[in-house]
Parts: C-alpha cells; sequence; structure tokens
C-alpha cells in the first residue's frame, strides 16, 4: 500500500475547483439515497437495518483509519466505543440509579469522548511498541481484560447485567430513539465523521501517519516523532468510535460486557476487512453488508433447512471469500470492475487514458 | 475534537539561511571514541572526528568499513555502543533520530527512501512538514502556504522542475537521487550527510550532482560518503579515510591522492 492510490494530489495548486465540485458523482448519489431514505423505508429498515450499519461503520471507520493509513490493525475499537457508552450510562441516566449519576447530557456526551480518548491514548501508547501481529495481541489483550473487568466489576460497572434504559436526551424536543430521527443523527455523524477521515488523509496529519505506515524509519529522519504520530492516531480514532458507542447505547437503550466482547472486536476487524481497509467508505459498506446477513440469513438459512442461528457462518464464508479473491474488501472488486470495464472501452475505441 | 497536541518544539528553524548564525558553536559535529558492536563484531570502533561548521569533508573506505554504520550512528538510527556525539555543542549521543533533524542535521540514504506513491512536490513538503511546526495539522495546506513555496524552491534546486507533479515511482533512477537530495535540503540544515550520492548515476547526473552539492550555501556543511573520487575529492576540503572500522588517515584531497599507503589500500583497488 503506497499513499494516495488515487484521489487528487496533496499540494495542489492548478486544481481551482470549489471543495463541492471535487466530491465524486457516486458520493452525491449516495447522499441523495441516504437523505431520501425515510420516504420509503419503514421503521425497521431506517432504525435496526441503516441505524446499526451507521454505528458498525462508525466504529470500523475508526480501524480504517488507524489500520488503512496508518497501519496498525488495532482490535481495541469496540473497546474504545464501549468505553464511551459505558460513560454515557455511568455519568448519565440509567435503570441502575445506583450507580448512575444522572448529569446533564451536555456533560455527559463530552465527557464520555473525553474519556474515551484518554483510553485510547494510554492503550494506543502500550500498542504503538509493537508491530503487525503483536499489536493485534496486545489490542486484545487490552480488549479482553477490559471485558472481563466490566463483566466482574459490580462497583462501577455493574457487572453481567450491565446498564438498562439508558435513553438519548430529549434535545430539541424530538425523540431521538423514534426511528426517523435515530436514522438521521446516525447518518450526520457517519458523514461528519467520513467527511473528515476523507479531509484528514489528505492534511499534514493524515499525509505523515501514511508516511508512517510506509517508511517510518525515513519519517524520522525527516524530523517527525514516529511514535507521538501513531499514537495522536489511536486519540484520533477514539472520536469516531466513540461516536459509534455513544449511539450504540442508545439505539439498544442498553450497554453490557457482552457488547463489547472479543467476539464484537473481531466483528469490527471483519467488517472493515469485508468493505476494504483502504478507504473511508469501505468501512460502512463493510457494516451493511455485515448487518443485511445478520439480519436476513436467518430468513435464507431457515429456508433452506439450517438452524437459523448460524449467521455467522455464511458471515465467516463471505469474509474467506473476500480475503481470498480480493484482499482490498468489496471496494476492490469495484475497482477492478470498473478499470476492466474501461479497458476494455478503450481498447474497443483505440483511445488512450 | 480532540485534536493532538504537538510535543514542545525544539531547535526548529524555518527558512534556508537561520543556520548561518551558530557558526560560533565550535565544531558541527563531534564525535569522540564512537564504537558500534554488533554482537561480538565491532563496526566501527573508536572513531574520534570533528568537523567544523560549513566544513565539506569525504569519508571513504571498502565496503565494510563501517562508513554507513558511521551515519547510522550519527543520526540516531543506531545508538553507539560507546563514545560521545556533540551536534553544534549539543550532546546528542542518546537522542532519538527526529530530535536531530529538528536541531538541523540531515541525511541520504545509500538506497532511495521516498515516498514513492506521492508526487515529487508532496515528498518535499512533507520533508519541510517534517522540520517545522503543525507537524500534527488537521487542516489542509492552503495555496499561499508558505511550506508549499519553499517545496517549490527545493524542487528547483535539485533541477526537479519539470516532474514537480509526477508520482516518484514513475522516476527514472537519477531524479529519485535528486529528490533523495531535495529532501536532505528542507528546512535549515546545518549539516548534511550523504551516503553514496552517485552510486548508478550517469555521467551526466554525476555532474550535474556536483553541481548541486558546490552550489550549497557556504554554511552548509557534509560529510560524503562517496566511491567516485571524480566526485567526492571535487566537492570536499578534507578527506577521512576508514579501513575496517577505524580511521587510518585524515587530510586534504591531494594528500590523500598522493598517499602511497591509501592508493595500494583502495585507490588501486580497481575502483574507477
Amino acid at each position: 500500500m503506497a499513499i494516495a492510490e488515487q484521489g487528487p494530489r496533496f499540494v495542489n495548486r492548478a486544481d481551482q475547483r470549489m471543495w463541492f465540485e471535487r466530491i465524486p458523482v457516486h458520493i452525491w448519489i449516495i447522499g441523495a439515497i441516504l437523505l431520501l431514505l425515510p420516504l420509503v423505508a419503514n421503521n425497521f429498515w431506517l432504525f435496526q437495518v441503516m441505524g446499526w450499519t451507521f454505528i458498525l461503520g462508525l466504529i470500523a471507520l475508526s480501524l480504517m483509519f488507524l489500520a488503512g493509513y496508518g497501519g496498525m490493525v488495532s482490535l481495541l475499537q469496540m473497546t474504545i466505543a464501549g468505553v464511551a457508552a459505558y460513560m454515557v450510562a455511568i455519568l448519565g441516566t440509567s435503570g441502575t440509579t445506583t450507580i448512575s449519576l444522572g448529569l446533564s447530557a451536555w456533560i455527559v456526551i463530552p465527557a464520555a469522548f473525553i474519556i474515551a480518548a484518554i483510553f485510547a491514548t494510554v492503550a494506543g501508547a502500550l500498542a504503538v511498541r509493537t508491530d503487525g501481529i503483536y499489536t493485534i495481541m496486545i489490542t486484545v489483550a487490552i480488549a479482553a481484560a477490559f471485558f472481563y473487568f466490566t463483566r466482574q466489576n459490580y462497583t462501577i460497572f455493574n457487572g453481567y447485567s450491565g446498564f438498562n434504559l439508558v435513553l438519548p436526551p430529549q434535545a430539541f424536543g424530538v425523540n431521538w430513539r423514534d426511528p426517523m430521527p435515530f436514522y438521521y443523527l446516525s447518518l450526520g455523524c457517519a458523514v461528519l465523521s467520513y467527511a473528515a477521515v476523507v479531509y484528514i488523509s489528505r492534511a499534514p496529519f493524515g499525509l505523515a501517519l501514511q508516511g508512517v505506515r510506509d517508511n517510518p524509519r525515513r519519517m524520522a529522519a525527516l524530523g517527525f516523532n514516529v511514535t507521538a504520530h501513531r499514537v495522536a492516531a489511536y486519540a484520533l480514532s477514539s472520536v469516531f468510535a466513540s461516536a459509534g458507542g455513544i449511539l450504540l447505547v442508545w439505539q439498544n437503550a442498553q450497554i453490557a460486557s457482552n457488547t463489547i466482547g472479543v467476539s464484537s472486536a473481531i466483528d469490527v476487524l471483519i467488517v472493515a476487512v469485508v468493505g476494504g481497509l483502504r478507504r473511508p467508505l469501505g468501512a460502512f459498506v463493510g457494516a451493511f453488508i455485515y448487518v443485511l446477513l445478520q439480519v436476513f440469513s436467518p430468513d435464507i438459512l431457515g429456508f433452506f433447512g439450517f438452524a437459523v442461528d448460524r449467521f455467522k457462518l455464511v458471515i465467516g464464508i463471505g469474509f474467506l471469500a473476500i480475503v481470498l479473491f480480493s484482499p482490498d474488501g468489496v471496494l476492490g472488486l469495484w475497482d477492478r470492475w470498473r478499470n476492466r470495464t474501461r479497458a476494455g472501452e478503450n481498447l474497443t475505441t483505440g483511445s488512450s487514458t | 475534537m480532540n485534536a493532538p497536541v504537538p510535543p514542545p518544539q525544539t531547535g526548529m528553524r524555518i527558512g534556508g539561511e537561520a543556520g548561518a548564525g551558530h557558526t560560533n558553536a565550535g565544531n558541527a559535529l563531534e564525535l569522540r571514541g564512537i564504537t558500534k558492536m554488533f554482537g561480538a563484531l565491532a563496526a566501527i570502533s573508536d572513531v574520534t572526528l570533528t568537523v567544523r561548521p560549513g566544513e565539506r569533508r569525504a569519508v571513504l573506505g571498502s565496503n565494510g568499513a563501517g562508513k554507513t554504520t558511521l551515519f547510522n550512528c550519527i543520526t540516531g538510527d543506531f545508538l553507539p555502543t560507546t563514545g560521545l556525539i556533540r551536534f553544534f555543542g549539543e550532546d546528542v549521543t542518546n537522542f532519538p533520530p527526529h530530535e536531530r533533524i529538528r536541531r538541523g542535521l540531515r541525511r541520504t540514504y545509500q538506497i532511495s527512501s521516498l515516498f514513492t506513491g506521492l508526487s515529487v512536490i508532496d515528498n518535499v513538503y512533507l520533508a519541510c512538514r517534517g522540520v517545522s511546526r503543525h507537524r500534527f495539522s488537521l487542516m489542509r495546506p492552503r495555496r499561499d502556504d508558505a511550506l508549499v513555496d519553499a517545496a517549490e524552491t527545493l524542487v528547483n534546486a535539485v533541477h526537479l522542475t519539470a516532474e514537480k507533479d509526477r508520482i516518484v515511482g514513475e522516476l527514472a533512477y537519477g531524479q529519485q537521487r535528486q529528490l533523495e537530495i531535495a529532501l536532505a535540503l528542507s528546512g535549515a540544515p546545518r549539516f548534511v550527510l550523504f551516503d553514496e550520492p552517485a552510486a548508478g548515476l550517469s555521467p551526466t547526473e554525476r555532474r550535474d550532482l556536483v553541481t548541486i552539492l558546490t552550489s550549497l550555501p557556504s554554511h552548509i556543511g557534509y560529510i560524503i560518503i562517496e566511491h567516485d573520487m571524480d566526485v567526492a575529492l571535487r566537492v570536499v576540503e578534507s578527506v577521512t579515510m576508514m579501513h575496517n572500522g577505524r580511521i587510518f588517515k585524515e587530510g586534504n584531497p591531494q594528500e590523500i591522492e598522493e598517499d602511497p599507503e591509501v592508493q595500494e589500500l583502495y585507490l588501486g583497488g580497481g575502483h574507477d
């Protein structure tokens, strides 16, 4: 993977277009469809399918940012989301009034982001001293440790049962857990985060992060503090994971240790890899495919007479197929198909690219 | 958003001329008894070397003489097993590489170490950003960004103006070597280590390289490792000969060329 496989050059003074003119057509089309979806989709699609897609996509996006741009495969992102989710439950209101502090949402939400960022920074500082498989192992170890801690600690995390009745605030007279408001809320978070990642990837921080991924030794010889850059990437990735975590606790109205187990951490990796780790859009494409399989494979499996709880088998087979045939995920398949059709056009018309 | 806070800035100089005022700091580079062991093998042993600010020196020696290991010790890629390194009077022996770079040290690599997926100007911009502020900036550079100007000036200085927007992976080998030099001249270099910059270059490209090196501002000193005597002895005022990890002779180019021992060991050794 080299920096800037596609897209505009970083320093390009010749490009005089306005920012909105640079957004490619397919993004406009996807945006229009998503904006108008509530006109045609029912509540189940808006709340369960799309809401869960955006939440999972946000958490996968935070992994994509670290792995795709920084070369750090972290299995911590679900845990970071979990920290933010737990903070919303603990600092805000829940059914467990003996623990929850009941603070105002204006304090709770920023505090959840900040505490999750501190957690990500500390965990990241441990993880960046390792490479490759060891990064995966140390992040999985931290994820597992946090999972067991929340499961066994009753004074803060309320152990096995966790927190119920964690509801979003009734801000601006809207019940944000109604399907349509929740859809637009999660869509807004997803769009903002996606745009932020795209923007930052071409800003000095993002460019340097990709430089650190491709050639850390040279980056140090250019004056960059490689370790600090990696840790900062963890901190920044926590913003997207936290947004996903807060939406997650509101959508489920509860958070418990099961949500943030090691298998959930691996699911996030699967989502990001299936969609394509190289591009921010891949996180959401992967999440959409994952959620569709999760929601509809029981029906399909049942139709063919298999046990309906075997949907992970379907996902596993899909994951294997993607990794074998398209290491850069579904978006990579799309790229290759498009390049082939373009090459075909050029052959037949005789024009050059 | 919790924007990451950049670490405190030290030794930071923007613009090409800031280094000129530092010539009163005694020696540019001072090595005292540098030894680097790899297991039981001493790649370099007891190397003591001083270079004045603005001085240009060649380090010569056959393969395995320890020249590149010496560079790696100076830049901090390796910590020396024993010894002391001062850079403009400051003890940098245990500094990480990026701290030395921010103080005005630069290096090039024997095998080009570039960002091959980026354009020429992006590579140089990254190098300029590395030794200036806002390395952690989340804002894209504006059209009138001073560092973009600095990067364009550097691209011109190494004769790559026409290739500015090309992807580095597509450049000819010689052009990549020129870019390698541009990356080492970003910001306000005070001292540069050139590791075989002429390796693999054509005669024309070598002449170009000599022009680039001799036209550097006079306050920028350097050490050059180079096998091509036509290049090395034309761009330096002093020479250090290394053999088996030790310094065995120092002098000006003429003395070295005429030294019978050197001729036997090195110049007569089949090198062009």
